[in-house]
């Protein structure tokens, strides 16, 4: 009996790891860019192409960007929970427009609802490269030194802005 | 000279699909060659179990491209897989460093194989061990010559 004991444990242990690695999410790599300063960005606004707008403009307010793209089926999913987000007014939301083609973009936002306070256009994805971008959508909270604070990779749903997000910036504007 | 022709021919048609997908071609095959080689270490993040030379996701085209621009500016191999971990991770290297986080990954399978070997020395010394300690006596001998109907030892059994 006890000569199974050690085989057993041993079997335990790398059932363990092999149920935790299950129910890892591999698509979720860990942002090296948490804590870090955001990236400078200098883009035109969606709706008014001549305006440009920088993130250093945002200094001193915690504010959410947000990548989105018309392409982006996910997007759509995601989309009613920015506006209602948007609605109750805790923070500004920045959307950055990704590689995405402007007339299509405006008229997404008419269908859907615009919960940007500025659409920022990413044409090329270059700002998308710098923010680690590689799926759409993905979001980002800045506190007001302009450091990351919080990055999701793919949807933000309603539970996390009730249970992560709104925690997070309550705990950041005070 | 027809043949080599036709050859050259199917070779063109062969390639044009591929090459029609690459990026902005550049005159210069030493760039290329490096941008090959350093896309061969880096990782797709879309199509996370392909390199960004394999890939032919969006994202990896932009990296690529990304990639050539750095080796075009004279960046060295170091400045630019700095550049791509700053902004993705580790995750981008195929090869990751060897520092606290990935200790067990780098170390591990060396300290499963002196642990096995610890396990072999053992067991091997054990086995030893009790084979040394009962020699059979003459007794012993006895009774297993007279089970195989042999005389005693001594003598050849044949």
């Amino acid at each position: 009996m006890k000569k199974f004991l050690l085989p057993l444990a041993l079997f335990l242990v790398v059932v363990g790891f092999l149920g935790v690695g299950l129910k890892l999410n591999p698509r979720e790599v860990p942002s090296p860019l948490i804590g870090k300063p955001a990236p400078l960005f200098s883009l035109p606004v969606l709706h008014q192409p001549d305006k440009v707008m920088t993130n250093a403009d945002l200094k001193g307010q915690v504010w959410m960007l947000n990548v989105w793209a018309s392409w982006c089926v996910s997007c759509r999913e995601e989309h009613p929970v920015l506006v209602d987000l948007a609605k109750r007014n805790v923070l500004p939301i920045y959307g950055l427009n990704y590689k995405d083609k402007t007339d299509e973009a405006k008229a997404w936002l008419k269908q859907f609802g615009d919960p940007y306070t500025l659409s920022l256009v990413d044409a090329q994805g270059r700002i998308g490269i710098d923010y680690g971008v590689y799926g759409v959508p993905e979001t980002y909270v800045i506190d007001r030194e302009g450091v990351i604070r919080y990055k999701r990779i793919g949807i933000v749903t309603e539970d996390l802005v009730r249970e992560k997000i709104l925690p997070l910036v309550a705990e950041l504007k005070k | 000279m027809h043949r080599f022709a036709v050859a050259a021919l199917l070779f063109a048609l062969a390639c044009g699909p591929a090459l029609a997908q690459k990026p902005a071609p550049v005159a210069d095959p030493a760039v290329d060659r490096r941008v090959q080689e350093l896309s061969n270490e880096l990782r797709c993040l879309v199509c996370q179990n392909q390199t960004l030379a394999d890939s032919n996701a969006e994202l990896a085209v932009d990296l690529r491209n990304a990639v050539r621009e750095q080796v075009v500016a004279g960046r060295t191999d170091a400045q630019i897989f700095e550049y791509l971990v700053a902004r993705y991770g580790d995750f981008v290297l195929y090869r990751p460093p060897f520092k606290a986080t990935t200790l067990l990954l780098w170390a591990g399978p060396f300290v499963l194989l002196l642990a096995a070997l610890g396990v072999l020395f053992g067991a091997l010394r054990r086995r030893r061990g009790q084979a040394a300690e009962a020699p059979p006596d003459a007794e012993e001998q006895a009774r297993a010559a007279a089970l195989l109907g042999t005389p005693g030892p001594g003598r050849d059994g044949t």
